[in-house]
């Protein structure tokens, strides 16, 4: 059995708030009876001052996927709408004394949950999380590549495994796992190209061919990769560089160095090994640049 | 006083108290080698020439050597469909079904990447197979049947009789995982044309650690494990002794028992089965409820979701399982489930309760009564259910 705190024992056991509120004035619908879990948050807010003076929830679910939205009723019973709004799922996860990483999605579902009620009371349309935004990735639970990227970028995930914990998607039949690592791949070249536009940090991280080649930075990263290829190379894999500057080393794995657990642990070991050979801690991340036309 | 009423016994059997006497002495004096030449080692071999007549007896095998002791029931399968595969070099099928123990499906699908053909028999609603189809796959490509005989979540039987007499008309290999029969129905294996059976211990009452693989007289046979000349030399590794001794009283004792499974056991099952029913609407039994072992029922309840279901048996002190997604860690219900097409409404909301001879009236009727209150409490604050009645579910449902 999962190893539950005691606050979500208790908060399953003994459900706050597990009712549909008669007359609510805002409802958020989440979820669906094929997944596994759904949950209808019903709220009742003062229109004069925007406190939510009650709410009420009814859950499908396991016993962390109710927990969790006992755990949101009281949360937000007491605060404005706007206060309300700004609840983050790791608040629920907080005021459950953690979760199992497994579970972390009905923390989620408690979040979207209030921002649908929100939406509801605020009489805004909710862009429908039916697959519409971009690409259909996970067909299992019907999760789009829109939903996959804001998780990546909202809560800074960088693995298959923190996908599934955090949307579903890829936890059942596995056969999406590709896709995921590219949108995993495509949120975080993205924030290296915003992080290339920002004015605060001019040419640190330029490509590599039009850093000038006197760049000690540059030639320093390169030869500590020198030193570290053939071990890479010695288990069937290989490395590149991407990109350098004082805040980040991109790198482009390849060979028997991609795949959803061994990016993780050779990124590792590379940060590892450029921070000591470097004197300071620095990220590196892996970003397999689009082919590019000849120069 | 929280109860303790353990109905979870396809997962994993209580020790029978005389399996526990039986081999105690083999931790503290007869701790010899068999293999050893000194009286250390005599007098356990001995003992483990019993253990292999008392196991034997309980499959019904003529031979005693066509026991072979493992170390689980996962090592018997492996080392079965890897045998098949090593004595029919030229041959690149095998034939299962989609409802196999992971320990076959995992194994199937390992040597299917490495370019085996898996023909993966499917079941109708009821968990049943279909032998036409099974019939028209069958041919001298086939280098293996391994088929379950009775399936761990539902209890539903497989005809594994007639499917080896299919596949020996063949001359096609035929293997079963027997974990869930053996024990719970008289065998007589001689009579049979399956030539090699996995078995568990553990789920008879006997400790974890100890397996079994039948292996006819006259098949072909590879070992897995090579290293020694224990088992005579189609299993290496110096015998677990104290589990092999365990393991026959264990054997002895469920022999002497059967008819208290197709007697008592079944008739508790019945009765937990009918009271749950008829008292909780919206309720029904997957599988084959007429052709299944005795001690198993598993219930779909609809409209609410099996941990939270088991996380509430358990405060009352009863242990059950469930085919849900969410005890496993995985996202999707359970593979039987899902190949039967269970309704989604009930998909995530399965409750298996398997019971044994240790099963009473008393912890039967207990479960009965607060099974009602307990998916009362669930569906009373589920957001498809209102005043004991589900609401149209299409309303929620995004149309397929």
């Amino acid at each position: 059995m999962w190893n539950y705190s005691e606050t979500v024992k208790d908060h399953f056991f003994n459900p706050r708030n597990a009712k549909a509120l008669e007359d609510a004035n805002a409802v958020g619908d989440v979820g669906s009876i094929s997944c596994g879990d759904a949950l209808r948050l019903t709220l009742k807010v003062n229109d004069e001052t925007e406190m939510i003076e009650d709410a009420g929830f009814q859950t499908f679910g396991c016993g962390s996927a109710i927990a969790s939205s006992s755990a949101l009723t009281e949360l937000i019973i007491g605060k404005t709408v706007t206060e309300a709004a700004l609840l983050t799922n790791q608040e629920i996860v907080d005021y459950l004394g953690g979760l199992p990483a497994e579970k972390m999605h009905c923390s989620v579902m408690g979040q979207e949950a209030l921002e649908a009620a929100i939406a509801n009371y605020r009489g805004i349309e909710l862009v429908d999380d039916d697959h519409e935004e971009g690409k259909l990735i996970c067909r299992c639970f019907a999760v789009d590549e829109g939903k996959i990227s804001r998780a990546v970028e909202k809560h800074g995930l960088t693995t298959i495994e923190d996908v599934i914990n955090y949307t579903k998607a890829g936890g059942a039949c596995t056969s999406c796992h590709e896709k995921i690592e590219m949108v995993i791949d495509e949120v975080i070249a993205n924030k290296v190209t915003e992080s290339v536009a920002t004015p605060t940090e001019p040419a640190a991280v330029k490509p590599i061919s039009s850093l000038p080649p006197t760049s000690p930075l540059t030639q320093k990263v390169l030869e500590i990769l020198g030193n570290l290829r053939p071990y890479l190379q010695a288990d069937g894999g290989d490395v590149s560089l991407v990109k350098a500057s004082e805040h980040l080393i991109v790198v482009s794995l390849s060979g028997a160095c991609t795949g959803c657990m061994m990016t993780d642990m050779t990124l590792g070991w590379l940060q590892e090994q450029f921070s000591e050979a470097l004197g300071f801690a620095i990220p590196v991340i892996n970003h397999v640049p689009e082919a590019q036309p000849a120069a | 006083m929280k109860k303790n009423i353990y109905l979870d016994n396809n997962a994993t059997t209580k020790v029978d108290p005389m399996a526990v006497e039986a081999m105690m002495p083999l931790f503290t004096k007869q701790f010899g080698n068999p293999s050893s030449i000194h009286s250390f080692g005599d007098q356990v071999g001995a003992k483990l020439k019993v253990a292999r007549r008392q196991v034997a007896d309980l499959l019904g095998a003529l031979h005693d050597s066509e026991v072979i002791f493992t170390s689980c029931a996962t090592e018997s399968t492996t080392t079965a469909i890897y045998s098949a595969l090593k004595v029919n070099p030229g041959k690149k099928e095998i034939i299962t079904t989609t409802v196999e123990h992971p320990a076959t499906l995992d194994t199937c699908e390992q040597l299917e990447r490495e370019g085996y053909i898996i023909h993966r028999l499917k079941v109708n609603k009821k968990g049943q197979l279909d032998l036409k189809e099974y019939a028209g796959l069958l041919s001298e490509n086939t280098a293996l049947v391994t088929v379950m005989w009775a399936n761990n979540e539902t209890g539903t039987l497989f005809p594994i009789e007639d499917m080896a007499l299919m596949a020996s008309e063949k001359s096609v290999l035929f293997h079963t995982d027997a974990v869930q029969v053996v024990g719970k129905i008289p065998l007589d294996i001689q009579d049979t044309e399956i030539d090699m059976l996995s078995f568990s211990g553990h789920k008879l009452h006997a400790p974890k650690g100890i397996g079994g693989l039948y292996v006819r007289r006259g098949v072909r046979y590879r070992p897995l494990l090579r290293g020694g000349h224990q088992e005579r030399g189609r299993r290496a590794g110096t015998e677990n002794s104290p589990a092999i001794v365990a393991f026959g009283a264990a054997a002895e004792q469920a022999e002497l028992h059967l008819e208290t499974m197709s007697g008592k056991v079944k008739a508790l099952r019945d009765k937990l089965e009918q009271g749950i029913l008829s008292q909780v609407s919206h309720t029904f039994v997957t599988g084959d409820p007429d052709n299944r072992v005795a001690n198993t029922a598993n219930i779909a309840f609809e409209y609410v979701e099996g941990e939270a279901i088991l996380m509430l048996l358990n405060q009352f002190g009863i242990a059950a399982s469930s085919g849900s997604a969410c005890t496993s860690g995985s996202l999707e219900p359970s593979h039987v489930m899902q190949a039967m097409q269970i309704p989604f409404t009930a998909a995530h909301g399965t409750i298996r309760f398997s019971l044994s001879r240790y099963t009473t009236e008393k912890d039967v009727d207990y479960v009965i009564s607060v099974v009602p209150e307990i998916i009362d409490k669930l569906r009373g604050f589920s957001p498809y259910w209102k005043d004991g009645k589900p609401l149209d579910i299409e309303a929620f449902e995004p149309a397929a």
